[in-house]
């Protein structure tokens, strides 16, 4: 059964922990910059919101890319960037209209949330149970993919 | 049924593997007319810095993609279509018949009115066989002067720089990448590029080019003349659409189409660089001439010719990103704005930092930004959707680099949109 991250704001409390857990797996270092997962501060609110790639059915950097370097992987559903395929073009990071492929200046190649192959750091890194990695079809993700269809672009 | 799609572009391969997965059993056949697989002309500026071999610029990586995919691909060049007999006519006298056909053939550089343009060392940088000639002269040391430093002529400037060549770019219009950047934006790539070594010439034609001992010598409209071993055009490009001339298909600067991606001709339909295609924000039907906007056709047009209905086209956003030896610049939409609209922008010159937002009441319609690497997406997001900003306006005014907690706030489980946030 395909699994989903499930971002919940509400129970965020802007701790980072995710964003230094994926950037520990992905990059090998402890740095919020290089993370796939950002937290968003909502300061006149006082609210955190955790967000990454939602792996979108419309894929829109894995069609926009013209070398196929962006593919599914097909036991976790996520959209994944092959680093020795990337050209470094940035074409996918203006195609994702959710803005959840960033263009990594020291490497030359976009990066973007691949679920770390099914078991993501982020997750299992968060104390407030802000993100969990759970079955695709558990009831909350309509919330959050209701939301998220909001702002995909109508072909 | 029977598909036939002229052009292996991303266009024409997008649509003939949408065509077989929507109907297994129908003949798709390509016709493209250069002797390599189908490639990315976006990837040839890696292969000149040998980044990546000509495998690395194929669309498709896996040799027998397309045979497994049941595409046919077949090398010619079509020189006419017999719209009576649904026939598409190669050169060497062979037929092709068809119930649908795609025209997906792409654009070629056009070649300005320059005494000693056609000089071979002049070249285009177009196709791979452009790609090689350049890379085989572009060495260090080498003069090499860019005529254009349009959208495509800078994709490729980075490469030619990095060849460790002389470059000098020529660029007619007052400042860099004029289709794309504002003069703010177009003039701090230019200070960038001269800071990296390279010269660059805005408000400047070349007059004419001429042979001189074994090389090129250059003649601006500044009256100076410079020497070069290789001349390197990027004036723009035209739709393929020559060898239209004479059939019964509607055609202005490209291949009219409507939202169906179908031309005047029911049988025909004309998807990529080729097609005057729906323009989100403008609601025109214009060349676009980009990579995603291709892609997007080349899925519609399959879709139409399926016989899927209610794949109408709701119009690509212009948009495109650039890397100029490292400056990252991208625009999006009417990023020049319109009359009565809105705008806020952040600059720091210093730094090459700059995002400019143009607004229409609360809804973002077009923006530019340089040294932004992150989130950039998201302004195509907020334009495509038209979000509503409500009171995220004021604050992108305020800090126009908040765009992605304004999408989040106006759209998301936190978002006023959504009721739980006001």
């Amino acid at each position: 059964m395909l699994k989903s991250l499930q971002l919940e704001p509400e129970k965020c409390t802007g701790c980072l922990q995710c964003e230094m857990a994926c950037s520990y797996e992905n990059e090998g270092v402890f740095n919020p910059a290089k993370s796939r997962i950002k937290v968003f501060n909502f300061h006149d609110e006082g609210r955190f919101a955790p967000y990454t790639c939602t792996q979108c059915t419309e894929a829109w950097c894995l069609h926009a890319c013209p070398v196929e370097a962006i593919v599914v992987n097909e036991s976790t559903g996520a959209k994944e960037v092959i680093e020795d395929v990337c050209v470094g073009c940035k074409v996918c990071t203006i195609a994702c209209p959710f803005g959840t492929v960033n263009y990594n200046t020291d490497s030359g190649k976009v990066m973007k949330c691949d679920l770390c192959g099914g078991d993501p750091a982020c997750a299992d890194a968060c104390p407030t149970a802000a993100i969990t990695y759970v079955d695709s079809s558990y009831t909350g993700l309509d919330r959050m993919k209701s939301h998220a269809a909001q702002t995909v672009p109508k072909t | 049924m029977r598909h036939v799609i002229i052009g292996t572009g991303p266009a024409g391969v997008t649509a003939a593997e949408t065509l077989k997965k929507l109907d297994p059993g129908a003949l798709v056949t390509m016709v493209g007319d250069e002797p390599e697989p189908p490639y990315s002309r976006m990837a040839i500026p890696y292969l000149l810095i040998d980044q990546i071999g000509e495998s690395g610029t194929y669309l498709r990586k896996n040799n027998a993609h397309f045979k497994e995919f049941g595409i046919s691909h077949v090398e010619g060049v079509v020189e006419s279509i017999d719209q009576a007999k649904n026939q598409v006519h190669l050169g060497g006298g062979t037929e092709i018949g068809y119930d649908r056909l795609l025209v997906a053939t792409g654009s070629t550089p056009v070649s300005p009115p320059i005494d000693g343009i056609d000089h071979p060392l002049v070249s285009s940088c177009w196709t791979l066989e452009d790609a090689r000639r350049i890379a085989a002269v572009a060495k260090p040391g080498a003069n090499v002067v860019l005529m254009g430093a349009g959208f495509i002529g800078c994709i490729i400037l980075e490469a030619l720089a990095k060849s460790g060549a002389n470059l000098t770019v020529i660029e007619m219009e007052d400042r860099m990448v004029p289709r794309m950047m504002n003069d703010i934006a177009g003039n701090m790539i230019k200070d960038w590029c001269e800071e990296r070594g390279v010269s660059v010439n805005t408000s400047t034609r070349v007059e004419s080019i001429a042979e001189e001992g074994d090389g090129l010598s250059v003649t601006l409209s500044n009256g100076k003349s410079i020497p070069a071993d290789l001349v390197v055009s990027a004036t723009g490009v035209r739709p393929n659409i020559g060898f239209l001339d004479g059939a019964d298909i509607k055609t202005d600067l490209g291949i009219l189409v409507n939202r169906q991606m179908q031309t005047s001709d029911p049988h025909i339909f004309a998807a990529g660089d080729v097609a005057q295609g729906k323009d989100f924000s403008s609601e025109e039907f214009s060349v676009q001439a980009i990579q995603p906007t291709a892609v997007e056709h080349g899925q519609l047009a399959a879709k139409n010719m399926f016989g899927l209905k209610n794949a109408s086209h709701q119009g690509s956003v212009n948009m495109n990103v650039l890397d100029t030896l490292g400056l990252i610049s991208s625009s999006f939409g009417l990023w020049m704005g319109v009359e009565n609209g809105e705008s806020c922008e952040l600059l720091n010159k210093e730094r090459f930092r700059y995002i400019n937002l143009q607004f229409c009441e609360d809804v973002l319609i077009g923006a530019t930004s340089l040294g932004l690497t992150e989130h950039v997406g998201v302004l195509r997001g907020l334009i495509q959707t038209k979000t509503k900003l409500g009171v995220w306006k004021d604050r992108l005014i305020e800090d126009p680099t908040k765009i992605m907690e304004a999408y989040l706030g106006s759209t998301h489980a936190i978002g006023h949109n959504a009721k739980i946030m006001k």
